[in-house]
């Protein structure tokens, strides 16, 4: 039988609801899970958990629009956050944006076109003591170097592929 | 402390989960009993409040004035403004008093200068945000910044103050105008829109600085669920939310030679225009309001009274041809229990929330729009005036009304039947501006053919209103006895009162008269409803609306009524959204007390109180109307149908 697109989404974001129950509280968690599969929170993602969990639509925008980690706009597969705070700026982390700015082509804020890496701006993630530091999905890099760099978008890119696919959403790197 | 018995946050009715409430104090610090009493004292004078009530609270028990921005009686506490900051003794910083439930004894400072500084520092840093001249605003002159910026003694602006606007007006509704240049992000009416009213258009997007007031995804308030029932214009403190305002439309018509520029007025207006005209809520203005709209140059005013008469015919005969086609024949296409149209917002809501009942809602019109239908096509005839020079104008205690004029179907007449909806605000300012001050006026009567109105009409305005009027004609339909036989000076109490819900079961007696000439046609005889109880409900707030929807759909005590009453905003009309500024329980309250008085009025002097004794609409009926109600043409001209528009932001 044919489904289309957002049938098939509509069925992904129940199971996701289910799993974490359709109280309130769970929407953030609901929100997080769904963020990681589809690297995006649709418009029409928000309207169906508004909806499943009994809130208003407008509700679910604010609370995606509020958290970093949450995003409308569509985000690559991996989401590389460099740290911009005072300690990593003196350690050199003008270096590493230039570095990675240039291996991957794209600005802070943009997406490749092929859709596997965002870059985007951090506010300190606590490593002070080893900076610069950056986040690639949820792991920590730090004293990154722009030669270092070079290494962990390759790891990246190998992770990446039809036989991988699995793997890399799961456990990133 | 009248404004914790009616908030929702404090009675527990509040959709807010815990986490987000105020503390409520469930165990006592020193072990006493909860609930008890415990002394504060604030600026040198003691006073005793309960536990858990706010330092605001127990402020203004005792004339100490704290000033506030994003408190409001109506609403949940938010304490996001930090205006209302006082010194606690033995606390290191300054505490919002609106959010301090008192939980021992205190001693509290509400003006020293560390909280002046604060405050003025808060005002400050809000003026830096806020843009637009005073006098270009319709606020001027009742804005809560304006006169806190008054009352603080800004001379300058310490911050900077915007020197360009950095949003664009969304005039996308037909009912509510966004500014958010002039927005301070105090909330009211993100509360107002998700908690008091459950419609859950307006939210806070965004974080830090960049936050912003606005709808699902930024979009135009045209797009999104907005009900148009404008109570967070009511409650806003500034000019941020307005009405669409046609004032001008309206003197250009009165300007031009050519066109006949009638009035009709619903009751809620005239209960509130006082207000606006620094009197006390709750003085009737109604014949003194007649002088100056013909002043302003009206060249007719009617009461849309006549049509909330003619609403409770339709509405009525609608409700027994369904009781009869449900109970009696067993025919399930028009379902039970029926629910009133008279409330724009109410029929918009339940568009948009529970599209599958439309089938339930009454197809009759709004007395508005009946009258527009009316107008352009009985009065023209009767007065040889071409409908196409007609502009009907109505004054609505309502914004929603804006969006109901304009919508396509409302054109039964084959003209636009209402060409603009004026809300008591913009009236008040069309009456200043021609330099009348209404309570000066001469008394004077509203003119033929729809002149004589009933009090049934006139009640209308207030929440369980319209059940009142309709049991009042459905008792005396059936029974033909007089409600006064049943009802003390023919008062249904049991439907009146401002709780959300209301559920009332009337008893029919056994002894039944004949079917009146009115509706002969339609029912045979009143013995199927002999001995029946009639089943009855009233809501008002779409959030009580939508409790009782959701009781229907669990099965619950209003799935088994006969007649549903649903008005959209809190407290029935006279707490609309076009209503004068500022709206606190106490001053609806008051507005109900000269609403039922104006009723109880025209008992007094012997004037018709039920809708199918008055004469004119009995006129009506027999001049124009004359295959009686819900016959053919009443169903073209005084019915409608609805769109099932669903929630689904496209």
């Amino acid at each position: 039988m044919l489904t289309t697109q957002q049938e098939k989404l509509m069925g992904e974001l129940k199971a996701i609801v289910e799993k974490h129950g359709t109280d309130r509280s769970a929407l953030i968690p609901i929100l997080q899970d769904v963020q990681k599969c589809y690297h995006t929170i649709s418009d029409f993602a928000m309207q169906v958990i508004a909806d499943m969990l009994g809130i208003h639509p407008v509700e679910v925008n604010s609370v995606v629009t509020f958290y970093a980690f949450l995003n409308e706009k569509y985000h690559g597969k991996f989401v590389i956050r460099l740290c911009r705070t005072i300690s990593c700026e003196m350690a050199g982390k003008a270096a590493v944006a230039r570095q990675l700015e240039n291996d991957l082509g794209i600005k802070f804020g943009e997406t490749t076109d092929d859709g596997r890496f965002t870059l985007e701006w951090a506010n300190c993630i606590g490593m002070c003591d080893q900076g610069p530091a950056m986040l690639v999905n949820d792991q920590v890099f730090t004293r990154v170097t722009p030669e270092k760099v070079h290494d962990i978008l390759q790891m990246c890119e190998q992770s990446f592929g039809p036989h991988t696919l699995q793997k890399a959403e799961e456990h990133v790197l | 402390m009248t404004s914790k018995k009616n908030n929702p946050c404090a009675d527990g009715t509040c959709r807010v989960p815990t986490s987000q409430r105020p503390q409520t104090i469930s165990t006592d610090a020193n072990n006493g009993d909860i609930g008890a009493l415990v002394t504060v004292v604030i600026d040198d004078q003691e006073v005793k409040v309960p536990m858990g009530t706010t330092i605001l609270e127990a402020a203004r028990s005792i004339g100490v004035k704290i000033p506030t921005l994003c408190y409001h009686e109506d609403l949940c506490i938010a304490g996001v403004c930090r205006i209302c900051l006082v010194e606690v003794e033995g606390q290191r910083t300054l505490q919002a008093s609106c959010a301090y439930p008192i939980t021992q004894p205190i001693t509290v400072k509400t003006h020293t200068a560390k909280v002046r500084q604060a405050r003025r520092h808060i005002l400050d840093l809000m003026l830096s945000e806020h843009y637009g001249e005073c006098y270009a605003c319709f606020r001027n002159n009742n804005c809560e910044l304006q006169s806190l910026a008054k009352e603080y003694g800004v001379d300058y602006f310490r911050f900077g103050h915007p020197e360009k606007s950095r949003h664009k007006i969304d005039r996308s509704s037909y009912s509510v105008v966004r500014d958010m240049d002039k927005c301070i992000q105090c909330r009211r009416c993100v509360r107002t829109c998700i908690d008091l009213q459950e419609v859950g258009v307006l939210e806070a997007l965004g974080r830090g600085d960049k936050t912003e007031i606005a709808t699902y995804l930024d979009k135009p308030l045209g797009d999104v669920v907005c009900i148009n029932c404008g109570q967070c214009i009511n409650r806003c403190p500034t000019g941020a939310l307005r009405a669409n305002d046609p004032t001008d439309e309206v003197w250009a018509a009165i300007d031009d030679p050519t066109k006949h520029v009638v009035m009709q007025t619903a009751p809620s207006p005239r209960a509130g225009i006082c207000e606006e005209f620094g009197m006390e809520a709750g003085t009737p203005m109604t014949w003194e309001m007649n002088t100056a709209l013909r002043r302003c140059g009206f060249d007719k005013v009617f009461d849309t009274n006549f049509t909330a008469d003619l609403t409770i015919i339709e509405e009525g005969t609608e409700l027994i041809i369904r009781l009869y086609k449900t109970l009696v024949e067993g025919d399930t296409s028009m379902p039970l229990p029926q629910f009133t149209s008279c409330s724009p917002g109410w029929v918009k809501y339940i568009e948009h929330f529970y599209p599958e009942r439309l089938g339930h809602v009454s197809s009759a019109k709004s007395p508005q729009q009946m009258f527009g239908a009316m107008i352009k096509t009985w009065y023209a005839q009767i007065n040889n005036i071409d409908p196409a020079d007609i502009v009907s104008v109505a004054l609505m205690p309502c914004s929603a009304k804006k969006f109901e004029c304009n919508r396509p179907e409302m054109c039964d007449s084959g003209y636009k039947d209402i060409d603009y909806g004026l809300t008591t605000r913009e009236l008040a300012q069309m009456i200043r501006e021609a330099g009348i001050h209404l309570p000066d006026m001469p008394k004077s009567d509203f003119d033929d053919p729809f002149g004589t109105a009933t009090g049934s009409g006139v009640i209308f305005g207030a929440t369980g209103g319209v059940m009142e009027a309709a049991l009042r004609t459905v008792i005396e339909l059936i029974t033909g006895k007089k409600v006064e036989d049943f009802y003390e000076h023919a008062d249904i109490i049991p439907v009146r009162g401002f709780e959300g819900c209301r559920y009332v079961e009337l008893q029919i007696p056994e002894e039944v008269g004949p079917v009146p000439d009115l509706i002969k046609h339609l029912v045979p005889n009143w013995d199927w409803v002999k001995g029946a109880t009639l089943k009855v409900g009233v809501a008002h707030g779409t959030a009580n609306a939508k409790k009782v929807m959701e009781d229907i759909k669990a099965g619950g005590k209003f799935s088994e009524c006969h007649f549903i009453e649903f008005m959209a905003c809190p407290g029935g009309c006279l707490g609309g959204g076009g209503q004068p500024i500022p709206t606190t329980p106490e001053i609806r309250a008051a507005r109900a007390r000269a609403i039922y008085a104006e009723d109880a009025a025209y008992g007094k002097a012997g004037k018709p109180r039920k809708s199918h004794e008055n004469p004119a609409v009995l006129r009506v009926y027999e001049e124009f109307l004359k295959e009686g109600p819900c016959g053919h043409l009443s169903h073209k001209l005084l019915h409608t149908s609805y769109t099932p528009r669903g929630k689904f932001i496209g």
